[in-house]
């Protein structure tokens, strides 16, 4: 029985046409990539701050000589699950900062013995003016630098002071843009003592 | 006498030696504001949008410009306190990024990728292109025009001598 089935002969149109769709398929795929790409960056760009109700980003931080919480020099936010935390934003050139500067620390000894973390972050601060500020102000809660601007991208803050209230869930409760009044601070606190 | 005068001569040496030798002590300790400037110009504002340290009149400049006075006194060169700056602040608050991560693929890369999906673009044009031209001179000439389509006789010698020239193209 011969071979009734042909072949059809390879030529340069079908050579070629297979060689055009696997560069239309390069093409395309570069195209979409380079969209994808500028997405990312248009989000990044948008991202905005975190709110009430969503969960609190997490972060490191190396705290400043002389600071420290639970007897450690470093510390991360998923370590502090299950306590209250207060994240204030600050910085020494900050002046409004400086109003509310004894108000907080006032209220982290007030509240030392109860399920509640302050953590202060300097940031965009030169460091020996940072400890000069914690040293007038008499501040023992931990204060860290905000090292690379990691912690306040994260946040995305607009400006200093900012203050976040964290639950013990870990989800923002809370923020206060601009100094803290004492209601603002004890009525919070109190709040996310009960609920937790 | 003699020895008075040798007195004089040695303290007015003394004081030569003192007045050339102090203005460069002073110098290597002194920062002018110009060095401060030098190094500011390529740092930005961290509060505020893109203004550079050297004329940015906020305290958090002031308080950077103090710190790379303190870093030039103490001899660190330009580049370590740009790395001091990108290590404490990021590297946004940099005028020239180093080329590596997010910078050297929107300032690098990118724009060669984009060359490239461009020159290919523009080769599947051109290709486009000279394929239609093949096949037209594979169809064979024009078709003679039908009498109906031909150039009415209105005086219009120009169109007339347009479309005579377009089939001997086609020939």
């Amino acid at each position: 029985m011969s071979d009734m089935t042909q072949t059809p002969p390879v030529t340069a149109e079908t050579g070629r046409s297979s060689r055009i769709s696997w560069t239309s398929i390069a093409l395309w795929g570069a195209v979409i990539g380079l969209l994808a790409l500028l997405g990312w960056g248009l989000m990044r760009t948008n991202a905005t701050r975190p709110e009430a109700g969503q969960p609190a980003p997490g972060f490191d931080v190396e705290f400043f000589n002389g600071y420290e919480w639970q007897g450690k020099q470093a510390a991360d936010l998923d370590e502090m699950r299950g306590k209250v935390v207060v994240l204030n934003f600050w910085a020494s050139w900050c002046v409004e900062c400086r109003l509310e500067a004894d108000l907080i620390e006032q209220s982290w000894r007030q509240y030392a013995d109860q399920d509640v973390v302050f953590l202060g972050v300097a940031y965009a601060d030169v460091e020996p003016n940072s400890i000069a500020y914690l040293k007038d102000f008499g501040i023992t809660y931990p204060n860290a630098p905000d090292l690379g601007t990691d912690i306040s991208d994260m946040y995305e803050i607009t400006g200093v002071p900012e203050t976040f209230f964290i639950g013990k869930d870990g989800v923002i409760e809370h923020v206060q843009i601009g100094p803290l009044s004492q209601a603002t601070l004890n009525g919070v606190i109190q709040q996310l003592l009960q609920e937790g | 006498m003699l020895k008075r005068n040798r007195v004089w001569l040695i303290v007015a040496l003394l004081l030569l030696i003192s007045a050339a030798v102090f203005p460069v002590a002073a110098q290597d300790q002194t920062v002018t504001d110009d060095e401060v400037n030098e190094v500011a110009g390529e740092i930005y504002c961290p509060v505020c949008e893109n203004t550079p340290l050297d004329v940015c009149q906020t305290q958090a400049c002031a308080d950077w410009r103090e710190l790379i006075r303190t870093k030039l006194a103490s001899g660190e060169t330009d580049q370590q306190i740009y790395d001091y700056f990108a290590r404490q602040y990021g590297e946004g608050v940099l005028a020239n990024p180093p080329s590596r991560g997010v910078s050297l693929v929107v300032l690098w890369v990118l724009p060669v990728v984009l060359l490239l999906i461009g020159a290919l673009f523009f080769a599947r044009f051109m290709r486009g292109l000279r394929g239609d031209e093949a096949q037209t001179a594979t169809a064979g000439p024009a078709p003679a025009m039908p009498p109906s389509a031909a150039p009415k006789a209105t005086g219009d010698d120009y169109l007339a001598r347009v479309e005579e020239e377009l089939g001997k193209t086609n020939e």
